[in-house]
């Protein structure tokens, strides 16, 4: 269980929150661990802490017990090699779209032409050449999601945490950012925590689907996916992606009389 | 050391008592776009359609309305005149303009007036920010001043001038004083509002792309609250627009508040409109200047 080898390691992670007069349980001693190079994604019904264990990886929350590790060592806090995208894009509204993909260079301290050319480069990737200079508010949610894509590249972390990054956005744009987002990680294979509440697209990313179960939050199931399979319209139409689909959605919205799975291993076969 | 990050939570009580504070400044924080009422369509086309201000020919009618209610109001103003009433008609008021801006009067009371107004307001503001930033931050400073702002604001400033004119004399000082008190309450409470309400998001994002506190507060914090800010600072400055008047009726020996108080004593009508006219000008014109600034700072906001 404890494979220090892992690039993400979550080990006996409870989190509760003070209610005053309760405590409320949102993660109950979850363990899973996610390998080098993995696209992961985490669906569950709402309130099953989903949020919650992506902001402890991100070190924005800390655990009440248990720990989080990547690359072998403790989460305390914020990281560079920990690129963090919102659902609410989370766009800093007075910066253009060229000034907020620089934010994290220029925290980071990143000499100003060294910065503008990965700019340049990180929006060109997400191609918003064209809004570099405009404000988030002139932008639709789908290219305020791309400039956030964008903002998290340029610091070039080599995990990718993404809270529900296309839920607010239309089918037809969340397909889209899919597939870019595929087609980027194909290259540069970043580890990726991808959360959804959407099963389709969990199935469509993943390399392994981890079904969260809510009251507490804890995982209930893990479905593999073939690695090998190529993620493209044939697949989403394929039986062997109904096959998938079924079982995750069998798993996210029939959740009576299981006990939670104790821990979450790299399947063998990524 | 260790900062309290802004907590979203009910403004603290004595901040909506105030209808100006009712002025609602907050950018729009989550704007998610809505997957698709009604339409399929992708939006990813372009950028999206910002609503444009009022087409061109709205805003000539506007203005055009504006002009005729202003004209209609200064004929209903000497239709009362002439029938009788004790009003001094246009005419009488601008050759009175006229006297007094030729002998130099109206411009020594409003060089007096700006001048005590502006000192006090810029030290209020300049008081102000700072203050409501560290209240917003840390909650052991809020709890700590909070309770005598609640206290100042609950008392007119007006009330103050007595004590004031005591502790500190009858020259400048009490009335530059009030004005102080006036401004710097308004905009304390203000950009206190503006810290609170700083979108939690924003600073967790800043803090995943690395920054840390200082860096938060300069490119986070403060530009969030901007928009506060002003708000602020315009109710703060009608405020100490209005007190400074008020100071001048009661302790001064130039302004226009003054002068107003002067011609009472002569029953002389046209200057007191002269007065009147002015400070309401000059107010208009300050309010127009922050508006102006206000857009341009804060023009990244969202707004339905
Ligand atoms: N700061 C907090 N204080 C109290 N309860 C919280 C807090 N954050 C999250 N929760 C609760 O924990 C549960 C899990 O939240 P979250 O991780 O956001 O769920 P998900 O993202 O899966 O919808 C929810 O019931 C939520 O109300
Ligand atoms: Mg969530």
């Amino acid at each position: 269980m404890t494979t220090t080898t892992a690039k993400i390691s979550v080990q006996g992670v409870t989190k509760t929150f003070d209610l005053g007069r309760e405590t409320f349980t949102a993660l109950d001693n979850v363990s899973l661990d996610i390998a080098d190079h993995e696209f992961v994604t985490v669906v569950g019904p709402s309130g099953c802490g989903k949020s919650t264990l992506m902001n402890i990886l991100a070190g924005l929350e800390t655990p009440t017990s248990g720990r989080a590790l990547v690359d072998g060592a403790p989460v305390s806090g914020p990281g560079p090699e920990r690129g963090v995208i919102f659902q609410q894009y989370a766009l800093f509204p007075w910066l253009t779209v060229r000034q907020n993909v620089e934010f994290g260079l220029r925290t980071t301290g990143v000499p100003k032409r060294e910065r503008r050319s990965k700019a340049e480069y990180f929006i060109e990737l997400v191609g918003l050449e064209r809004f570099a200079d405009a404000l988030p508010k002139t932008l639709s949610g789908g290219m305020r999601q791309r400039c956030a894509i964008a903002r998290a590249y340029a610091v070039d972390p080599s995990i990718l945490l993404m809270d529900e990054p296309f839920g607010a956005l239309d089918a037809l744009t969340r397909v889209k950012l899919q597939e870019q987002l595929l087609h980027t990680w194909s290259r540069d294979k970043r580890t990726v925590l991808f959360i959804t509440h959407d099963v389709d697209e969990a199935v469509f990313l993943a390399n392994r689907v981890i079904v969260m179960a809510a009251r507490p939050g804890r995982v209930y199931d893990v479905i593999d996916v073939d690695p090998a399979t190529e993620r493209n319209e044939d697949f989403r139409l394929s039986a062997q992606f109904a096959d998938l689909r079924n079982r995750v959605w069998h798993s996210v919205y029939h959740q009576e009389g299981r006990t939670a799975v104790a821990s979450v291993s790299p399947s063998a076969s990524s | 050391m260790d900062p309290t990050p802004p907590q979203k939570e009910p403004p603290m009580s004595v901040l909506d008592k105030q209808g100006a504070d009712r002025q609602d400044p907050v950018p729009d924080k989550t704007r998610g776009e809505p997957a698709g009422a009604g339409s399929t369509g992708s939006d990813e086309g372009g950028p999206k359609n910002t609503r444009g201000r009022q087409p061109a020919g709205r805003r000539g009618l506007f203005l055009a309305l504006n002009g005729v209610s202003v004209l209609l109001g200064i004929g209903l103003w000497w239709v009362l005149a002439d029938a009788g009433f004790t009003l001094p008609t246009p005419p009488q008021v601008v050759s009175r303009a006229g006297t007094l801006i030729s002998n130099g009067t109206l411009a020594g009371d409003i060089r007096a007036s700006l001048t005590r107004v502006l000192i006090g307001f810029a030290l209020g503001t300049a008081a102000a920010v700072p203050v409501g930033f560290l209240m917003g931050w840390y909650d052991i400073l809020r709890g700590l001043i909070e309770p005598w702002i609640q206290f100042f604001r609950t008392i007119p400033p007006l009330a103050i001038i007595p004590l004031a004119v005591v502790i500190m004399g009858i020259d400048e000082t009490p009335k530059i004083f009030v004005i102080f008190l006036a401004a710097f309450l308004a905009c304390v409470v203000a950009t206190y509002q503006g810290v609170v309400n700083v979108d939690r998001t924003l600073i967790n994002a800043a803090r995943v792309l690395g920054a840390k506190d200082l860096t938060i507060f300069a490119r986070v914090v403060v530009p969030a609250s901007t928009p506060f800010i002003l708000v602020g600072m315009r109710v703060g400055l009608g405020s100490a627009w209005a007190t400074l008047v008020a100071a001048e009726l009661i302790a001064a020996q130039k302004g226009l508040g003054y002068r107003i108080q002067n011609a009472q004593l002569y029953y002389d009508l046209p200057t007191i409109f002269v007065g009147l006219i002015t400070i309401g000008i000059l107010g208009l014109l300050m309010d127009r200047a922050l508006l102006l600034a206000e857009r341009r700072l804060t023009g990244w906001q969202e707004r339905r």
